[in-house]
């Protein structure tokens, strides 16, 4: 790991690399979370109405309530750990097919740190990239309960957008994004480390990968309740 | 000139070198062969730098490598061509982007000059028109050549190749031992090739080396190993009627 992370020989091809990786990792990874994240919204805001369906309670607090389980927990966790999935099988199992074909080796021979140039990349990639991601998230999350709030009719729109701007507190997304660039940092590291250092052949690449997934889902479930603890605990 | 001095290597309790001296020098085609198992892999991951052997000493033109810190070993690697046994391409990158990038991460040349370069050495290996295409829309000569042309673009003083010729049919074969040779001569590069295709020995064999069970059990060229009486070597080279016939012919002691 400590080889990852030194200074980059040729900065210019790191750069490149760094381009490349952000395509693949971020840009990639786009719609699927833009799809999960405006029907998670959606679901969202309808089972809220069903559960605060008393009418003690102003229809506004079933979009405060979505707003408040989209940045703090939906967006920054479970797309993590959506990207965990996707991200951290594509990155363990592409540097474990380049471990047993040579060319890990081959870099190492041509004198490149194989270590940085491949994983580093990756690393900064998500977690440059993973932020903006998460606000695309938070973004049609919230969309998704508005769509789904008129085509049910469970909450009208001037209560929706009345809920999701009332009493917000900007230090949440201080948190979500917080949360975020750690979780990109453990889920690239994490399955960087199973792939890189495969042994064997395409049985050993497959559960690298299935090892890294589950190992980098748990990392982020874990990091997300010491770090809910130490950003929100009182 | 490459010269080993008593490297041995071990994995845990598995001794794979037991303390090899050799000498491959400059503009011959140096071949290690042996069994499976017989440590040559190893040996040449070894003077390649992959493994760091347990003792002795690797010295490219007296500057041992032991004593060199990790600027020297990185200058030193640039002067190292390596043919991998799968050609280890790498997949995402164009037959041209794949030679180029050696250039890109050690030369500050112009993107013109790198393109001639890339050019000049897929034509030297008769690729001349694959520029664009991807590893996997090439067959295996092709990629074998595409990786010796990428060895082949920093102007490598010494030229590793790990069974250049394994997965190749016979005319391939050929066409690959013979551009590996003209290369060498033509430059004056110190190659080392580890192979165990008989075919490869007698054709390019300017020194060769025979390891049996992680120690040096012959040392000669392709014209002695014909005639050796050594046991070692006639169990593992004359073990097919066609190369018994050829030392009958060539006068050899086994005469069949």
């Amino acid at each position: 790991m400590k080889r990852a992370f030194q200074k980059p020989g040729r900065s210019r091809e790191y750069g490149k690399a760094l381009a490349r990786e952000i395509d693949y990792l971020g840009l990639d990874s786009v719609s699927i979370v833009g799809i999960i994240s405006l029907f998670v919204g959606a679901v969202v805001t309808i089972q809220t109405a069903l559960n605060l369906d008393d009418p003690f309670i102003p229809d506004y607090y079933i979009a405060i309530a979505t707003r408040e389980s989209i940045i703090l927990e939906f967006s920054p966790t479970m797309v993590s750990l959506i990207l965990a999935g996707k991200v951290g099988s594509n990155i363990a199992s592409t540097l474990g097919t380049m471990r047993v074909s040579e060319q890990i080796d081959a870099l190492e021979v041509m004198g490149v740190n194989s270590a940085s140039y491949l994983v580093m990349p990756k690393v900064l990639a998500s977690m440059l990239f993973n932020p903006i991601l998460i606000m695309l998230s938070m973004g049609l999350g919230l969309l998704g309960g508005y769509i789904a709030g008129n085509l049910t009719g469970v909450i009208s729109t001037p209560d929706y957008l009345l809920g999701i701007q009332l009493g917000f507190k900007p230090f949440y997304i201080t948190y979500a994004m917080t949360k975020t660039v750690v979780f990109a940092f453990l889920i690239t590291s994490i399955s960087a480390y199973y792939g890189y250092t495969v042994k064997g052949g395409a049985v050993e690449v497959g559960t690298s990968s299935t090892r890294a997934v589950v190992s980098s889902s748990v990392a982020v479930i874990v990091a997300n309740y010491f770090l809910t603890q130490i950003l929100l605990g009182t | 000139m490459i010269e080993v001095q008593n490297i041995q290597k071990s994995f845990g309790v598995h001794e794979v070198l037991k303390g090899i001296d050799a000498q491959f020098e400059q503009g011959k085609t140096n071949l290690i062969i042996g069994q499976s198992g017989s440590g040559k892999t190893v040996f040449l991951k070894c003077l390649v730098g992959l493994h760091e052997p347990d003792n002795g000493a690797i010295l490219f033109n007296d500057r041992d490598t032991a004593r060199m810190d990790q600027k020297e070993r990185q200058l030193l690697r640039q002067e190292i061509g390596m043919v991998f046994q799968g050609s280890a391409l790498f997949d995402s990158l164009t037959v041209e982007e794949n030679v180029m990038f050696p250039l890109n991460m050690f030369t500050r040349m112009s993107f013109g000059e790198k393109k001639d370069r890339v050019d000049f050495c897929l034509n030297r290996v008769k690729l001349e028109g694959a520029n664009k295409k991807y590893p996997a829309e090439i067959s295996g000569g092709m990629m074998k050549r595409v990786a010796i042309a990428r060895s082949i673009a920093m102007n490598p003083k010494y030229l590793f190749c790990d069974e250049p010729n394994s997965g190749l049919d016979p005319q391939t074969a050929v066409v690959i031992d013979n551009l590996v040779r003209e290369i060498t001569q033509e430059y004056g590069i110190t190659t080392v090739i580890n192979t165990h295709d008989m075919n490869s020995v007698m054709e390019i064999g300017d020194h060769i080396i025979f390891l049996k069970n992680g120690i040096k059990a012959w040392e000669g060229d392709r014209h002695e190993i014909i005639r050796s009486d050594q046991p070692d070597i006639t169990e593992f080279v004359f073990t097919s009627e066609l190369f018994k016939s050829i030392r009958k012919a060539q006068g050899g002691a086994l005469g069949g």
